[in-house]
């Protein structure tokens, strides 16, 4: 058994300790927020937050997360009462498919937990590890300045 | 086949007979024309196939407005736009619309959500049914008033008549109102009193996309499920040499491995218990493999295979030499979903449901029943969203596998998640391509002559109910082969799409050398051949303008006889201050138009780009594209698919081919078939939407992606004088040209 803290609970694991989180997440917890992308950290559809930090979920064994804080999109907000960077990707409509996106907002959300006023510079090099394959990488930015409260563009569309 | 016909002005019905002694038997998987024969009355879209409103519409006596399409949501937001076209027809709010998408137990059969047609023909008949279902509504409250129709006001579900009285839709619609056929034509509402039709309206998939809810198969957890996955050969042709099974049954969690012939799986109870046993039965299995090919010369031996020729336009020209001619190369290209390819299935009771991210349910019904030799009421797919596919990718072939590993574990619903190097390496390729040109200019500096020819495989190996296009079906004991392709015929055209350009030139022909057999997989990737037809096309018009001493844009401007296209053109150049364009060191501008399939979306992208000489490396300062999608339903969404359309080709355009070699595919994951990441983004991206309010939808998913290519490619020759004509225009290429 080991003891994970998801989104501010603790729950105990029963499986093997080598697991990804990613497949504890989709499949124990029953969390959709963090995707299988490739399984080699190379995407981060997966992308968690770990005690601040992101983390690929898709490459992280559990034993490694025993007692570590581990947040997930689902950690942010509902549908009903969404996070205010939630709220900013569904304002911006940034998403097409929507497969990369929440590791895109736990990516940005990182980001902004360090940094509540990063420059658009560094919001583009924070960003660099995420893929998306529709093209909607425009309004992902403009999705996190938004949050940040700059709205208004250097994509404007 | 000649054709001194333009395109647009040919019905596919005349133009299908017109070529029937030419063109043999193309495939049934190709369209939705080819799905069912056309009514005597031509009804508006996809009316056609499905000609009563009540397949479209229902109001339930709880007064729940259901609408039904056979299309399906990949990401491009037509859930949202059907939603706006049906409220906007029945005058109710958008929320009151539930809209069920491809289900073959439910929905009408429209085919494959692809070509960018689901505008014109799912959101063409759900916009005229809903006006007749209006209709019916009005005449059935008049009659039941006693007052005459054009007295009543219809709004928010409701009929009133000037008397006061009113009564709900549901109230006025019995069990069979609706059950009658749709007529030619409807009265649609007066596109100046439009109050859903080109407002603002947010997706209604994004939040829970943005939230964690369950937004794609990949989310589907049924009660039971097992979980499986497949072991793929080392290469296409291969065949189990031997298997020792035994050693994986017997690991934590494994239930079952599944063999038939060469198609090994492995089923677990948990996800990361099937992960470590296709590990274990990768390792203990060997295999018979047939190499593939090498991929030196890759162009030579594309024109050196055995092709058909079709003559797509012959036009007589007087030209007695040539001005310039060039040849543009585009490689193999991937779909690259972020997610790879997904699906459940469950057997029970004799028949077997699959929940599938396909963009055909049922071609793919067809084509599984096929394979499980089991009767079509056995069989159901259901669509579920998946990750963003951009055309044929591994979507079927995963409903194949579940639908397999099913019917060998009766009553337990099973899903099977595709690895992503299984994605890379066995979804079907955008297929390489060549395209030479020639053209001849007159004293003017205008074009009299073109003699264009473009080699290509298919693009169209979508399921089309035929089991030997689901990769499984290869291994199987009882196996099934590949069908042989067959072109796409013209107007619309598979490799051949938009090889005609949209220019006036006297003297033109057009050959279209169609290879059936490729040596790798492919099939529709986004936009087809349009995107290496265009990229030839445009770059080729700016090496002409070039030689002609005149403006990219006015050059085209003179070859241009559709006032759309100037339009588009001319906003395109506008917005982009081209005329104001101030020439500095290092950097360039380039423009590139067509109209996608030459009869949807116009589209003009304009780019403005910084190259690095030492590195090789383009930086894109700028892009300004406008489109002219005709009757724009809801232009956010429009402009999200002209961002991302112009993005990802940018990205086919700088970076991608799929790299092989006798051992197998060798693009595997994303550091062997690198895609552009945030750094790779344009510095701005602007979109303007020329809004044509009552003419038909013409789509826009796809019309970015030829643009794009040319338009980099343009923008590069201006900045540095290189001209690169073979795909991508990686930093090497370009350094490489640059050092000549």
């Amino acid at each position: 058994m080991i003891t994970l803290n998801v989104n501010g609970r603790d729950y105990a694991i029963d499986a093997d300790p080598t697991t990804p989180l990613l497949y504890v997440l989709r499949d124990d917890l029953r969390l959709n927020g963090a995707k299988f992308g490739c399984g080699l950290g190379q995407c981060g559809a997966c992308t968690v937050i770990v005690d601040g930090e992101t983390a690929y979920s898709c490459i992280t064994p559990i034993a490694a997360l025993a007692g570590r804080r581990i947040r997930t999109v689902e950690g942010l907000g509902t549908v009903e009462r969404p996070s205010p960077l939630q709220q900013a990707f569904i304002d911006e409509q940034a998403a097409q498919c929507g497969y990369c996106i929440a590791g895109m907002i736990m990516r940005a959300q990182a980001l902004l937990d360090r940094n509540p006023q990063p420059t658009d510079e560094e919001i583009r090099t924070h960003m660099q590890a995420g893929l998306c394959r529709c093209g909607t990488h425009m309004r992902i930015l403009r999705a996190v300045r938004r949050a940040v409260g700059k709205p208004g563009s250097e994509a404007k569309a | 086949m000649k054709n001194a016909i333009p395109p647009r002005q040919v019905s596919r019905r005349e133009f299908l007979g017109a070529c029937a002694g030419v063109v043999v038997g193309f495939s049934l998987s190709s369209r939705a024309w080819a799905q069912a024969p056309e009514a005597a009355a031509p009804l508006p879209g996809s009316l056609r196939q499905t000609p009563f409103i009540d397949s479209w519409i229902r109001i339930a006596p709880d007064g729940t407005i259901t609408v039904f399409t056979g299309k399906v949501e990949l990401g491009q937001g037509i859930k949202t736009a059907l939603i706006q076209v049906a409220a906007e027809e029945l005058v109710v709010p958008p929320a009151r619309i539930a809209l069920v998408t491809a289900d073959t137990a439910r929905t009408p059969n429209e085919g494959y959500t692809a070509g960018s047609q689901s505008m014109s023909n799912s959101a063409t008949a759900v916009m005229n049914a809903a006006a007749q279902a209006r209709e019916i509504i009005a005449d059935l409250a008049a009659t039941k008033f006693g007052v005459a129709v054009e007295s009543l006001k219809l709004g928010d579900g409701n009929v009133r008549a000037a008397d006061g009285r009113s009564a709900t839709y549901a109230e006025l619609v019995a069990e069979q109102s609706l059950h009658v056929t749709a007529k030619p034509t409807s009265r649609l509402r007066d596109p100046k009193t439009r109050s859903v039709i080109g407002k603002p309206l947010q997706r209604v998939d994004i939040p829970a996309k943005v939230t964690g809810g369950v937004a794609y198969v990949h989310d589907l957890r049924l009660p039971g499920m097992l979980h499986a996955r497949v072991l793929r050969p080392p290469t296409y042709r291969a065949s189990v040499r031997s298997l020792a099974a035994a050693g994986v049954e017997k690991m934590p969690g494994v239930v079952k491995v599944v063999r038939n012939g060469s198609f090994i799986a492995v089923v677990a109870e948990r996800e990361y218990q099937s992960v470590r046993a296709l590990e274990e039965l990768t390792r203990v299995t060997t295999w018979d493999t047939q190499p593939l090919g090498s991929a030196a010369d890759l162009y030579g031996q594309l024109v050196s295979l055995p092709h058909d020729d079709y003559v797509i336009r012959d036009t007589p020209g007087g030209a007695s030499a040539w001005t310039l001619e060039a040849s543009y190369r585009r490689p193999y290209q991937m779909h690259g979903a972020i997610g790879p390819s997904c699906a459940v299935a469950q057997f029970q009771d004799g028949s077997v449901t699959v929940w599938t991210h396909s963009q055909g349910v049922y071609p793919l019904r067809g084509a599984l029943v096929e394979m499980l030799r089991m009767p079509p009421e056995r069989v159901r797919c259901i669509h579920m969203e998946g990750s963003g596919c951009y055309g044929h990718n591994g979507a079927d072939d995963a409903a194949a596998d579940a639908a397999l590993i099913a019917v060998a574990l009766p009553g337990r619903p099973v899903r099977v998640q595709w690895t992503r190097e299984q994605e890379h390496a066995f979804e079907p390729y955008g297929s390489a391509m060549l395209g030479t040109v020639r053209a001849a200019l007159n004293a003017q500096g205008s074009i009299t002559d073109w003699q264009y020819e473009v080699w290509s495989g298919t693009h169209a190996a979508r399921p089309g109910g035929s089991a030997g296009n689901l990769l499984p079906a290869w291994y199987l004991q009882e196996p099934f082969t590949l069908p042989v392709p067959q072109p796409i015929p013209q107007p619309e055209g598979g490799g051949d799409r938009n090889a005609i350009p949209l220019y006036s030139i006297p003297g033109l022909r057009v050959v279209h050398h169609f290879v059936p057999q490729m040596p790798l997989r492919v099939s529709a990737l986004r936009s087809l051949g349009a995107y290496a037809n265009v990229f030839a096309i445009e770059s080729f018009m700016d090496e002409l303008a070039l030689k002609a001493n005149a403006d990219p844009v006015a050059f085209r401007m003179r070859h241009l006889r559709d006032g759309r296209a100037q339009d588009v053109l001319r906003l395109a150049a506008d917005q982009f201050r081209w005329e104001q364009y101030t020439p500095r060191a290092g950097r360039g501008r380039g423009i590139a138009f067509a109209r996608y399939k030459n009869l949807g979306a116009y589209a003009a992208v304009a780019l403005e780009v910084k190259v690095d000489r030492e590195s090789g490396r383009i930086e894109v300062l700028r892009a300004v594209c406008a489109v002219d999608a005709g009757d724009a339903v809801n232009l956010d969404g429009i402009r999200n698919q002209m961002e991302g359309g112009i993005i990802q080709s940018l990205s086919w355009t700088m970076y991608e081919s799929v790299t092989y070699g006798p051992e197998g595919i060798t693009s595997r994951d994303w550091n062997s078939y690198p895609i552009l990441r945030f750094a790779g983004l344009p510095r701005t991206l602007e979109v303007h939407v020329l809004e044509r309010p009552g003419t038909p939808f013409l789509g826009t998913g796809e019309a970015a992606q030829g643009p794009t290519a040319a338009a980099l490619a343009n923008a590069l020759a201006h900045a540095t004088g290189a001209r690169i004509r073979e795909l991508p225009i990686t930093h090497q290429r370009v350094a490489a040209a640059l050092a000549d």
